[in-house]
């Protein structure tokens, strides 16, 4: 009788073809992990400073506020600025929107493809298909804190107040401080940013179930098989909907604090 | 012999296609415990690569249809050849065994009262093919996979044990059918993993093991496909019958190697593809036969016009039969103009804008795209006749699947009859269903008739297996011979000399060949060992493909008329004094083949009925005819 | 027009192996499985490599070329560089038998792991009326040809053999979003299985982190992760992490209990 060598258990399951490499690719798969990291890195890195920044902000002339200051709730906000309120103490580690940056935090950071991204980007796990990931052991999303993952429906139910909010903050960019109609680039930039928020937004895959993919029998839904049909092609350019979002969000946010800082102007079509 | 693994089994199924898979669930379902042998793994048996339909007279796109005008179709398309029992209990049973596949996971594409569609296809009367897109084949395997899976998971509650009743032999080859006397008592196989022999023994069998494609060079069949349930049923003393009718798809891809035989729809040619040889002449033209002048144009002008307008103008002559289009392509190739793969050219890219040929055949495209990197909008296809289908096979009772030998079962493509001398598109997935449902049944039933069970004989086991491991030889052989080699020669002569097109002076030489054949392959020798060795898998494959090869050519000699699968040369014409006739194949000694003429059974007449006078007249000699006796 | 072509293919087996070059002619029009049939007819007759259809419809000849997961017969040598040695070895994920060949049978456990279709029964054959539209979904995930590119790609078993036991695979996480979608199965009704829950609880769902290269390497090109797991997942917060719908349910249940025991 023999007995079974009392090996660690092998990380290369017994019986397995016996190759050393880590991967054999020979193409540049280390390029979009690497390219993806440094993407979200540098976003974070702006964004962390922009919404501790508490300037810059708000164009009064223009009623042009940021995305990264919206709704502007702290008691430090500029008061034509804070359409919803001032309640939050005015103090320099609380960003002005902090009743709504953690939610679109967490809807992006919950997101099915930012998921992706950032498990194969900094986690490296994996950091491409077929290339071993550096990590002992895995569980995946089974437990805390990455069970959590799991709630990412109700951010999106956040991320549509949110646009809702947005999207006044755009609406409103159109009456100047003189009570005027009022037409520049900036509303431009306001209008395309949120348009595009709105489309990642309601692109998202918890939104495609709630709508229909849950559905087991569409033929007698047919509003919402509709609804699910549409979800679905915006859908498949969620992962396209999530960087061009995260684009205009940055190029909105600096556009506004150039205004402010002076460092152009606004091009503007009517008053 | 006492090292040997040995399984007992009430009924063994070698072959897991979809005759294998439906007759597996029959037995089980009869309560016998039973095998599965397969020569690759779960699931990727050759039915996977079907893609019309399966054909069943189930009316929902077309009330009309009914299993008589199915019936019907069968024996028009066989050429009255077929065995109309077979025809008969296919046309009929087949909704049922469609239906069936419904309850075990089945989706099939749906009309919009949500029943099961049904698409047109050649020879079929009405809308008759239940389809899933253009693999139909895929999701038929996968749903008998899958209620196999079902079955043991039911064992599995009961039992504790998944194999308990149903067990799957994944890559495991069947070398010889065992005999207790004049009856079946097992079978010898080998693992393909280890090259271990393996010894199931059990009363009856059932062969469902396919198609006999890989003896030639040209062919839409995969490597499975070489005749091994034919042989194992000769040299266990059945006949085969029907076996010089081989089906031959005109257009099949010659160039480039990685889709050779890969088959090209006719709906290419439907659309507007052309044939052209290397002069760049639409040659079709010159191979109208007269019987056909009055329905074919004969100028590129009117020809062209009957795309956009088919009610007033003539076909093409590239929609000529199958028979007649691969004639023509064959002359063509032999008068030097093929292409330079030995083809000729089928063009659509300069007879329409590339967005059209996208959209109406989306799936050629995309197939020779991503397969080949040929471009059909671009370029012209090298095209030439492929092997695809065996009309012949094991001789059995249609109602329960039996041969001559008692035991020993058979279903699918190794059974001969079903399909006379020419199948119908769609055909086959439903053949496959109602005979191997047959088969199965047929061998429970054996079964049960059994008063003792037959006993494994030890002293034909040892034969069998140092018969399976003589290709290794034993180092003193002189001038050894390699099997790709033997098997490259075997499918050179089947595809030039036995091919689509045959004459009688061709067809010898072959016999003559094949005789040569045989004496060399027995100094076949491999290298390395039996573990997954595909040198020793050939070389036992190549000693069944010879003997079934011999069974063709010496019918394909015998038979001198032309009619369906077997084209003659020297013998053009349909012949009623023929159709009558089978001939049946039979082993004579180790490994040699004797061929008899045997008297088909009348028609029963409520069957005879349900056809015209005139149409029956041009199949049946006039004795045959109603009333001919006294006329 | 022909060329020649360094190769470097794993041989071995189980106990051990190693990378053997070859020097192999290539001609125009050509796929790795028809080099390795050269391979076969020449210099190494006893290279064992798996195979049927040639044509990508039985995903049979599933392989590493270069270190990506890929049917041999669906990788056309003009997609390779000409320059470079080409390597091919066995699927990674699965135990080694010889050369090219892996032992698959994990995906054949698993697969009878997964409760077939439960037909309702109160539908005879031939009863069954379904709409196009509510089959579709389940229809994508049955054009798999069970290739096992998948199972062998996906890092949670291809990086941890421990994950084996729990974790079942993208190919049959997927054959539970068919069945879980399919507008008659009655394994809830009559058998009382909550597909969703054996996904996550029997199948190991939760382990799945969506990077989806279950779906880049899928020959088929079904959207594994977009169309069966995601919205999989989804149907498991249904039922297991939504309070909203936990409750709901419960109510609904309860109500039909009700109904049930006055009937």
């Amino acid at each position: 009788m023999t007995t079974t060598a009392p090996d660690a258990a092998p990380r290369q399951g017994a019986g397995r073809a016996a190759i050393a490499a880590r991967t054999l690719r020979t193409d540049r798969w280390w390029f979009p992990p690497a390219i993806q990291a440094a993407g979200l890195t540098l976003w974070v890195a702006y964004a962390t400073f922009r919404a501790f920044m508490q300037d810059h902000y708000w164009i009064d002339q223009y009623h042009y506020l940021t995305p990264f200051y919206s709704p502007c709730v702290s008691n430090g906000c500029t008061p034509e600025a804070a359409e919803f309120g001032r309640f939050l103490p005015d103090w320099p580690i609380l960003p002005y929107a902090a009743m709504t940056l953690p939610f679109l935090l967490l809807f992006r950071l919950t997101c099915y493809y930012y998921r992706k991204a950032y498990y194969r980007a900094f986690w490296m796990s994996p950091p491409a298909c077929a290339v071993a990931e550096p990590h002992s052991s895995y569980s995946g999303e089974t437990r805390f804190p990455l069970i959590g993952q799991n709630a990412h429906r109700y951010f999106f139910y956040a991320a549509v107040i949110i646009s809702v909010i947005n999207t006044w903050d755009a609406i409103h960019a159109f009456t100047t401080a003189d009570g005027e109609f009022g037409f520049g680039l900036g509303n431009v930039i306001l209008v395309i940013n949120v348009l595009l928020l709105w489309t990642y937004t309601v692109s998202c895959h918890s939104c495609r179930s709630i709508m229909g993919g849950k559905l087991n029998h569409f033929s007698k839904h047919p509003v919402r098989y509709r609804l699910w049909l549409g979800i679905s092609k915006l859908n498949g350019r969620h992962m396209l909907l999530a960087w061009v979002t995260l684009g205009t969000l940055a190029i909105t946010d600096f556009y506004i604090w150039g205004l402010s800082a002076d460092w152009f102007d606004d091009l503007r079509f009517v008053n | 012999m006492s090292e040997i693994e040995t399984h007992s089994y009430d009924v063994i199924v070698i072959g897991a296609g979809g005759s294998g898979l439906r007759a597996a669930i029959a037995a089980r379902e009869a309560g016998k415990k039973t095998a599965i042998i397969s020569k690759s793994l779960f699931g990727k048996a050759h039915t996977v690569m079907a893609e019309g339909g399966c054909a069943a007279a189930m009316g929902n796109v077309n009330p009309n249809d009914n299993w008589m005008v199915h019936f019907r179709d069968t024996m028009r398309g066989g050429k009255f050849l077929n065995n109309w029992r077979m025809a008969e209990l296919h046309a009929k049973e087949a909704p049922d065994r469609v239906w069936e596949l419904e309850t075990y996971g089945a989706l099939f594409d749906r009309t919009p009262e949500g029943k099961i569609s049904q698409r047109n296809f050649g020879g079929h009367t009405y809308p008759r093919l239940a389809h899933v897109g253009d693999r139909t084949g895929l999701e038929m395997i996968r749903t008998l996979q899958q209620k196999i899976v079902s079955l043991q998971q039911d064992d599995f509650a009961r039992t504790g044990d998944y194999e308990a009743n149903i067990k799957v032999y994944a890559e495991c080859t069947v070398t010889d059918l065992i005999k207790d006397g004049e009856r079946i008592a097992g079978a010898l196989a080998y693992w393909r993993e280890s090259g271990r022999h393996l010894l199931l023994e059990a009363p009856a069998i059932v062969m469902a093991t396919g198609g006999v494609g890989k003896s030639y060079k040209v062919t839409s069949n995969s490597w499975e496909y070489t005749g091994d349930g034919h042989a194992l049923a000769l040299r266990a003393g059945a006949s085969l019958i029907n076996m010089e009718f081989l089906q031959f798809h005109p257009t099949g891809m010659v160039w480039p190697p990685s889709v050779k035989g890969i088959l090209v729809t006719e709906s290419v040619r439907g659309d507007g593809g052309v044939l052209t040889n290397s002069e760049g002449k639409r040659f079709m033209f010159d191979y109208i036969p007269d019987v056909f002048k009055d329905q074919y144009a004969t100028t590129e002008e009117e020809a062209d016009r009957w795309y956009t307008d088919a009610d007033n103008n003539k076909r093409p002559p590239e929609l000529l039969p199958r028979d007649e289009v691969a004639r023509a392509i064959n002359s063509e190739v032999q008068a030097g103009r093929g292409s330079p793969h030995g083809g000729v050219f089928l063009d659509v890219s300069s007879r329409m804008p590339a967005e059209t040929i996208i959209k109406r055949l989306p799936s050629m495209h995309h197939q020779f795209k991503e397969l080949a990197d040929v471009d059909i909008t671009k370029e012209p296809m090298e095209v030439g006749p492929t092997c695809h289908y065996v009309m012949g096979g094991i001789e059995v009772d249609p109602d329960t699947g039996q041969a001559s030998v008692p035991g020993l079962f058979a279903a699918g493509e190794c059974s001969g009859g079903m399909h006379g001398s020419n199948r119908l598109g769609g055909n086959s997935l439903s053949d496959l269903l109602v005979f191997g449902k047959r088969a199965g049944d047929g061998a429970a039933a054996y079964v049960d008739s059994l008063s003792a069970r037959p006993v494994l004989d030890e002293v034909e086991v040892k034969r069998a297996q140092e018969r399976s491991v003589a290709p290794f030889g034993d180092g003193s052989q002189d001038g050894a011979e390699n099997p790709y080699t033997l098997h490259q020669e075997l499918q050179q002569t089947m595809n030039d000399l036995v091919g689509i097109i045959r004459k009688e002076e061709e067809v010898r030489q072959a016999i003559t060949k094949l005789g040569e054949l045989k004496e060399r392959a027995k100094n076949l020798v491999v290298e390395g060992h039996r573990q997954f060795n595909p040198g020793w898998h050939l070389a036992l494959d190549l000693r069944n493909m010879l003997l079934v090869s011999e069974c063709v050519a010496n019918a394909a000699v015998l038979r001198q008329e032309s009619r369906g699968g077997h084209t003659r040369d020297d013998y053009t014409t349909m012949d009623a004094e023929w159709r009558h006739k089978l001939l049946v194949c039979t082993a004579d000694g180790d490994d040699g083949v004797q061929i008899v003429e045997q008297e088909q059974i009348p028609m029963r007449s409520d069957l005879m009925e349900l056809f015209e006078l005139d149409e029956l007249k041009k199949y049946f000699t006039d004795a045959e005819l109603p009333g001919g006796a006294t006329a | 027009m022909s060329y020649q072509q360094k190769f470097s293919v794993w041989r071995g087996d189980s106990d051990g192996g190693d990378f053997v070059e070859y020097d192999v002619e290539v001609n125009e029009g050509e796929v790795v499985l028809d080099v390795v049939h050269r391979l076969q007819a020449t210099e190494a007759p006893d290279l064992a490599v798996r195979w049927n259809c040639k044509a990508g419809k039985c995903g049979s000849c599933s392989a590493e070329i270069n270190g990506r997961p890929r049917l041999m017969c669906m990788t056309r040598m003009s997609t390779l560089p000409q320059d470079t040695t080409v390597s091919i070895t066995p699927m990674r994920t699965f135990p080694v038998i010889r050369d090219l060949v892996t032992d698959v049978s994990f995906n054949y456990e698993k697969a009878r792991e997964v409760r077939a279709f439960v037909p309702p029964a109160d539908l005879a054959p031939g009863e069954y009326r379904m709409q196009q539209v509510d089959v579709e979904r389940s229809q994508e995930f049955r054009k798999c040809i069970e290739c096992f590119l998948c199972q062998n790609t996906c890092h949670v078993v291809r990086d941890h053999e421990e994950n084996k036991l729990a974790f079942s695979g993208p190919r049959f996480l997927m054959r539970v979003a068919e069945l879980d979608m399919h507008p008659l199965d009655a394994a809830e009704d009559q058998e009382g299985l909550n597909r969703k829950a054996a996904a996550q609880d029997e199948h190991g769902l939760g382990y799945c982190n969506i990077t989806k290269c279950c779906t880049e390497v899928c020959p088929e090109h079904i959207k594994i992760t977009d169309n069966a797991l995601i919205p999989l997942k989804e149907r498991v917060v249904d039922l297991k992490f939504d309070p909203m719908f936990i409750r709901r349910r419960k109510r609904k249940s309860k109500e039909k209990e009700q109904v049930s025991e006055e009937g």
